[in-house]
This record gives structure tokens, C-alpha cells and sequence, in this order.
């Protein structure tokens, strides 16, 4: 038999020298997962953590984001606490469902509710937001609020990772508050609300599920949310000592 | 259990004696050990890898597979030519097979050499669902050896295909290990200048690219025959005798760059189809390709069998010795590739016409000119310019940081030094030409074709007895192996009509490759990257032939054939 198939002299010489056997057999539809969007999900712990602060406060502190979806549209339950140990109390407690959609090759839109419940007055916001990796590797999360009460501020968290190692990892963490309109109730006055610095150095102990770190912390309030704070008899900056791990799975 | 059967039966078109063998298996969950962590998978006939399939050309195979799964499963025959209801895609060829039933395939072996079997569904292959073919020729083949061993790679890892998806969707660099870090500054700050290293780091850091993005899932044990390193899979042999090694990478992921220190190795098949023999001292095999290499040691001592991820996150060993037990020394890893801009090359809009390998253009001769030319949107030149003296290989971007080179300093296979022995076409002008961009968002981890993923995809329509050229232009920094189904894929390798013959075509960052396919198998074909995970997240198309050998005649001839088999 040639080992040469000419399709020049035409299929009729190539399929004699050839015989392939083609079933009469319909071509089906791809059904299969494979053509369906594919769905994720991931639980992500970014803080899970002890504080202890210069002034004796004791702190469980907790940061996570819950995913599930496809590249195009994912559901994201984020979840935030302050919980101070003592007083067995939530300073801040926060929730926020959001959908997520892409809008560049790096960014994502969000848009939800955030619930906050702590100790004291609640309050119920509109979320709508962009997060992404900006150049140079930093983490973006920047979030614009709208209250219940028609208050509205933004946030800011910005995230870097240094690898001193591939597993040794030091994160600095940035979040920062603004506030367009005074809520008294809550604390919160007009201007620059607060910020939060974070410096952890963590190890990667099991792949990237779970990552035992130590870190600094300096949480500070500024201008008329310092002034209500002062007001209330409490303090406006904090530093803590933190140990905890970064858990994903 | 393996039972061949001589059918004799009359045929239009076949000779009057035909071989027919029937085969059974069975696709089970099963444990696999590689010395370094035992994890359950799946393989065939109890075990994973599964049986070396050996069939003859020209023989009728009937292969009943049955699936004790608790789920679908479904086998491809890689590389083998046959009917398209016979290929094993859910959802392209056949729905699959559901838990509990047996589904058999029949068709003639129509070639020969070294192919491949493995799960086309959800991630069963990663999880250990693949197995060797090798097909023994009917006429005499043009090299000789004394004995052959299948040397199969695998790339096991303890982490579940599902579960290395979802956490590639999570955070795309969870296996990457290899990245840059602050020591690596500094060393490189040291050898190439402060503000040549910022410079460097910032443009990546613009680009949010990362040069150690070689390889997407590290952590695997490497494999060969279903042992890991320190477990040593060795083959037998007598000082003198000629070996031939059938290395058949099935890795989810991983590309290997495999040498033997102490023996030359020639290349006498690649991808099934023989080559003209090309001494080597190294090559590196992608993911889905195969290659027969033939040895010859001439001394009474072992020879490690090294074969190193083209990242260098792991490797896996095997031995050839005159006695079980004896080893020979396993050399160290070298250091962690590096890509550079020149891989991110096509990302910027560049043209590769250079990388045009038609006709008989001498390769040495190409013009690379543009690439020295081109704007790195803020990379330092006097960075590229070190690069650019590396080594290089037409089939990598000029001044690539992948180009790979053997560690003895000797010769490293390229697909340039490719040539069909007998080529299986006529060589011909292509009818026309189909543009491919492979395309993607490391940050998303998400893998497409010209931008769009298989689920938006619509078929790419083919019709029958056309000779089509594929371009494949490479936008992203990983390399992809693209394995067209059904049909050969005849790698332009710039040899003309000896231009080799394959089944699939690695394509390197930043660079655009051309195959040329002749259009002989009605019916629908899947056409993706055989990574795993690129394949899973989108890198993937349905390829329908229209036309061809008309629907009365088909029938006729699987009517004979049940005649036959009867």
C-alpha cells in the first residue's frame, strides 16, 4: 500500500487506497461540562488572627472572602471582624455580598450590599467597587458606600507582597477610609476617617492553605472621627502585636 | 486479560487475511505510589499507568472498556487515525461511557510506532488515567534495535486535578514556587547593575508578567513507567545491544528535558512517524509528544535516565543497567528558567514573519532584525542585548529564556532538525490558511483561542479533502502543546515535503508556528492545548470536517466489517 495520500488526484483514488471506516453516526452536540462555563469557588482567609495591643487590648481579628462563579460573573461573600476579647464585643463587624464582573484584563467590578452589625448602632450599605492588581504588583480593593442614611465614604486597601523566599513572604497592607458626610451615631466624621497599616511576615507551612505569620499593626483615626472618639473617652491610635495565618481552600 | 483473535474475512479493500484482536479494559480507581506520597487515581486494568496496548498495522481492533467509576469516563486513542466515533471526546465523538458499562471500540490500526491512550473527561488523565500504544509495523522499519522499553513521563501530583483547577482559579501562581525573590535582586543587581535590575523588575511589574511563569503547577513527583526517582524504574540490558527507549510524555503539565550523561541518543520517531535519525544529546519533550530514541550502551554500567522539568521544579529518573540494583549517579537540577521580553514578543503586536518557515530557507539565515528592533515599553536594551547571546533555536523567540541547551554543552534536539523519513502526504501548496492565536490572562488563569474560550467558541469548519495551514501565533508566555485530533499535523520545519509529521505541535512564547493538515477524516475532531488545565479552562476547539466519503459508502464498509468480526 502507498504511503502517500493524494488528495490532488482526488478523493475518490484516496479513499480506495484508504479505507477508513466512517460510521454513519450522527455528530453529536458538545453537552459535555467542557463546553459550559467553568464554576469555581474559594475560601480565602487573608487575616485570622490574635491582636494585642499597646494598651492591653485583647483582639480577635478575622478578613475572608468566600467565592463562587465563573470567569464572568462571581458571587462574593466578604466578611470582616473585630471581635475585643474582654469585652466579649464586636468593635467591627462587617459583611458584604457582592456580584463581580470583569472589566479589564486585570480589574473587576463589584456591586452589592455590606451589612455592618457591631456592637452598637448597625447600619446597611450600598456597595459598588473595583478590585484588581494594579503595575507593579499591588493589590487593589477601593469601595464606594452608601448608607441607609444617605451617608456616603470609600475605602481604600491596597495589598504588596515582598517574597524574601517562595516561602517566606512579608505583606504590607494599607486600608483607608473616607468619609463624605459625618455619621455621629457610628463614629465616623467627616474627612479622613482611619487607616490601618499591616506588616506580616508569614510562612507558606502547607502549600498556600495554611500560612502562620507575625506582624505589626497601627491603626490610627483622623480629624473629626478622632475628635468623637476622644469624645467617647477612647483612644485614636493603636498598635498591636498580631500572630495569626493566612488560610485558603 | 488479552485474547487476539485470527479472523479471517473478505474484504473490498483490504487484503484477504486481515488481523483482528480483541482487547479488554477496565478504568478503576486505583492508588498510585511514587515514593514520594501515595494518592488515589485512576487507572486502567487496576493500575496507572495502564497496560502497554500492543497492536499490529493493519489489524482490526475491538476494545471493550468498561468503566467501574462512580462517574463518566471515556478513552482517546492519541494520535491513532481512525473514525471519528472512535476518538473518545465526550460531547465531540461519542457522549462517553457511564459508570458501569462497557463501550467497544472498533477500528483498523492504519499506522505505526509510538502512541498514547488516555481519559479525555473532566481531569482524569492528571489523575492517572493513561496508558502506552505501541504498534508494531508491517513492513521492516529503517533502523534496527535488540529491545525496546516504553519510558512513559508523568508529571503526579498530590493534589487532585480538581482541586489544582480551582486553586489555579484562586490564585494563579499557588504552584509556582520559582518565583522571583528579594535575593534574586540582589544577585542579579550584583551581576547586571542596580538600575538595570529595577528597570527590569519595574517593566515586568508594569506588564504584571512574571519571568519564573515557565511552569503553572510545580509540587509533582516526576514519573517514568509509573515509579517516581527514588522508586528507580530500570530497564535490562547487554552491553552492545541497541535500546530502543519510546518516551511518551503524559504529563498534565509538564515539559521535560530528558539526556542520558554517558550515551548519545538518536532520534528515530517523533510522534509515531519515522524521522531521519538525528544524534542528540538532549531533547525536550512536550506534553502529548512522543519520541523514539535508540541507544546503544557499549559498557556494563548503569545509566541514569534524567529527565528535568523545562522549569526546573522537578524531575523524574529512571535506570538502564545490565542488572536490577545497580544505579548510576542522578545529576543535580540546574537553575530555574527565566523567561525574558523576547518571550513576551508577540504581546506587543510584533510581527514574527521572520518566524515564516516556508520552503527551504536556511534557518541560520533568518532575519531576526525586527526583534532587536522592538520597543519593550521601558525595558532596558542593555538587558536584552545580554540575553540576546544566549543560545538560540528557530522554534523559540530570538533570545528567549527558555531555548533550551544540553547539560554536557552537546547537541539539543530542535524541531528544525526534524525530517520525515517517508513522508506520509504529498507535499503540496495549502489551500488555504487559518490563523490561531493562542491567547490568555495569566491573572485570570484563564487559556483561549483567539481570545475566545471554548464554551463561546464556534466550530472551526474544515472541508474534506483540503490542505489547510494552521498559524499558530503564540500572544501569551507559556508554550502550549497543540494537538490537533483525527488528522496528522505536518510541522513547517522548513524541509519541505520531508517536513515531519506529528500530532502535536509545541509552540514556544512569543513565537508563530505553522502545520499544515490534510483534510482526510470526515466527521468532528477536538483541537486544543494539551495542557490540562489550559485545555480545561478554554484552549480548546471543535474541528468539523464537511464532506468526504459519502454516508451509503460508510455504512457499507462498517456493514462488512461486523460481517467480518461475526
Amino acid at each position: 500500500m502507498s504511503r502517500i495520500r493524494s488528495f490532488v488526484a482526488g478523493s475518490l483514488l484516496g479513499s480506495a487506497l484508504l479505507p477508513t471506516a466512517v460510521a454513519a453516526q450522527e455528530m453529536i452536540a458538545d453537552t459535555s461540562s467542557r463546553k459550559q462555563p467553568l464554576t469555581s469557588w474559594g475560601v480565602q482567609f487573608e487575616e485570622l488572627e490574635y491582636r494585642y495591643s499597646d494598651d492591653d487590648e485583647e483582639l480577635g481579628v478575622w478578613s475572608a472572602d468566600f467565592f463562587y462563579g465563573t470567569d464572568d460573573l462571581k458571587v462574593r461573600w466578604l466578611t470582616k471582624g473585630e471581635y475585643a476579647i474582654e469585652e466579649q464585643a464586636y468593635e467591627g463587624l462587617e459583611n458584604q455580598l457582592v456580584g463581580q464582573v470583569p472589566i479589564s484584563d486585570f480589574f473587576d467590578a463589584k456591586a452589592g450590599v455590606r451589612f455592618d452589625t457591631p456592637e452598637g448602632p448597625d447600619r446597611t450599605y450600598a456597595v459598588l467597587g473595583v478590585a484588581g492588581l494594579a503595575p507593579q504588583w499591588f493589590e487593589i480593593d477601593a469601595n464606594l458606600y452608601v448608607s441607609e442614611e444617605g451617608d456616603t465614604s470609600a475605602g481604600l486597601d491596597a495589598e504588596y507582597e515582598l517574597l524574601l523566599t517562595n516561602y517566606w513572604i512579608l505583606s504590607a497592607t494599607l486600608d483607608a477610609t473616607v468619609a463624605f458626610s459625618e455619621d455621629r451615631e457610628i463614629g465616623v466624621g467627616k474627612g479622613l476617617v482611619s487607616t490601618e497599616t499591616g506588616l506580616r511576615l508569614s510562612y507558606d507551612l502547607i502549600d498556600r492553605a495554611f500560612s502562620p505569620y507575625v506582624g505589626v499593626v497601627h491603626e490610627r483615626k483622623y480629624g473629626d472621627t478622632a475628635d468623637l472618639a476622644e469624645a467617647e473617652g477612647g483612644g485614636t491610635e493603636d498598635w498591636f502585636a498580631v500572630i495569626g495565618a493566612r488560610i485558603a481552600f | 486479560m488479552k485474547t487476539r483473535l485470527l479472523t479471517g474475512f473478505l474484504s473490498l479493500l483490504m487484503p484477504a487475511l486481515v488481523l483482528a484482536g480483541e482487547y479488554d479494559l477496565t478504568v478503576d480507581r486505583v492508588n498510585i505510589d511514587t515514593g514520594d506520597f501515595v494518592k488515589e487515581g485512576i487507572g486502567y486494568n487496576g493500575k496507572s499507568p495502564g497496560p502497554v496496548m500492543r497492536f499490529k498495522e493493519g489489524e482490526n481492533v475491538k476494545i471493550n472498556v468498561t468503566n467501574n467509576l462512580d462517574e463518566m469516563t471515556s478513552i482517546h486513542w492519541h494520535g491513532l487515525i481512525l473514525p471519528f466515533d472512535q476518538d473518545g471526546v465526550p460531547g465531540i465523538s461519542y457522549p462517553g461511557i457511564k459508570p458501569g458499562e462497557t463501550f467497544t471500540y472498533e477500528f483498523p490500526i492504519q499506522q505505526a510506532g509510538t502512541y498514547w491512550f488516555h481519559s479525555h473527561s473532566g481531569f482524569q488523565e492528571p489523575d492517572g488515567a493513561f496508558g502506552a500504544i505501541v504498534i508494531e509495523p508491517e513492513g521492516r522499519e529503517p533502523f534496527r534495535y535488540d529491545r525496546d522499553y516504553v519510558v512513559q513521563l508523568t508529571d503526579k501530583h498530590p493534589h487532585s486535578g480538581d482541586r489544582i483547577m480551582r486553586n489555579l482559579k484562586m490564585m494563579p501562581d499557588y504552584y509556582n514556587r520559582e518565583q522571583q525573590t528579594v535575593g534574586e535582586f540582589f544577585s542579579d543587581a550584583a551581576e547586571n547593575g542596580l538600575m538595570n535590575t529595577l528597570q527590569d523588575r519595574m517593566a515586568w511589574g508594569d506588564m504584571r508578567m512574571m519571568k519564573a511563569d515557565v511552569e503553572d503547577v510545580q509540587g509533582f513527583t516526576g514519573m517514568i513507567n509509573g515509579m517516581g526517582p527514588d522508586q528507580n524504574w530500570t530497564g535490562l540490558f547487554e552491553p552492545g545491544e541497541r535500546i530502543r527507549l519510546r518516551f511518551i510524555n503524559s504529563s498534565a503539565m509538564t515539559y521535560f528535558d530528558v539526556r542520558i550523561p554517558g550515551l548519545d541518543m538518536t532520534v528515530v520517531q517523533a510522534d509515531g512517524n519515522n524521522v531521519q535519525p538525528v544524534n542528540v544529546d538532549e531533547f525536550r519533550i512536550g506534553v502529548a509528544e512522543t519520541y523514539d530514541v535508540i541507544v546503544r550502551p557499549k559498557d556494563a554500567q548503569a545509566y541514569t535516565i534524567f529527565a528535568e522539568s523545562m522549569g526546573r521544579s522537578g524531575y523524574a529518573r529512571a535506570t538502564l543497567a545490565p542488572e536490577e540494583g545497580m544505579e548510576a549517579a542522578v545529576p543535580q537540577l540546574r537553575e530555574p528558567a527565566r523567561l525574558t521580553m523576547a518571550d513576551m514578543g508577540a504581546m506587543h503586536g510584533m510581527d514574527h514573519g521572520s518566524m515564516d518557515m516556508s520552503g527551504a530557507q536556511d534557518m541560520s539565515e533568518m532575519d531576526h532584525s525586527t526583534m532587536q528592533g522592538m520597543d519593550h515599553s521601558g525595558m532596558d536594551q542593555g538587558s536584552m542585548t545580554m540575553s540576546e547571546k544566549g543560545p538560540s533555536d528557530p522554534f523559540y523567540a530570538k533570545g528567549s529564556g527558555i531555548v533550551p541547551t544540553a547539560a554536557n554543552g552537546g547537541k539539543f534536539l530542535s524541531y528544525a532538525d526534524l525530517k520525515a523519513q517517508d513522508p506520509l502526504y504529498e507535499d503540496r501548496e495549502p489551500t488555504r490558511e487559518i490563523e490561531l492565536s493562542l491567547t490568555g490572562n495569566m491573572e485570570r488563569y484563564t487559556w483561549s483561542i483567539n481570545g475566545v474560550k471554548y464554551e463561546d467558541a464556534d466550530p472551526i469548519r474544515l472541508q474534506y479533502g483540503e490542505r489547510v495551514r494552521f498559524k499558530f501565533v503564540n500572544t501569551t508566555m507559556m508554550t502550549h502543546p497543540m494537538h490537533l485530533h483525527g488528522m496528522w499535523s505536518i510541522l513547517d520545519a522548513g524541509a519541505g515535503e520531508w517536513n515531519p509529521v506529528k500530532h502535536t505541535i509545541s509552540v514556544a512564547p512569543g513565537t508563530t508556528v505553522y502545520m499544515e493538515t490534510e483534510v482526510d477524516a470526515p466527521g468532528q475532531w477536538a483541537f486544543h492545548c494539551h495542557l490540562s488545565y489550559h485545555a480545561a479552562a478554554g484552549m480548546f476547539r471543535k474541528v468539523i470536517v464537511e464532506g468526504g466519503p459519502d454516508a451509503t459508502q460508510s455504512k457499507a464498509a462498517v456493514a462488512t466489517e461486523e460481517g467480518g468480526d461475526a
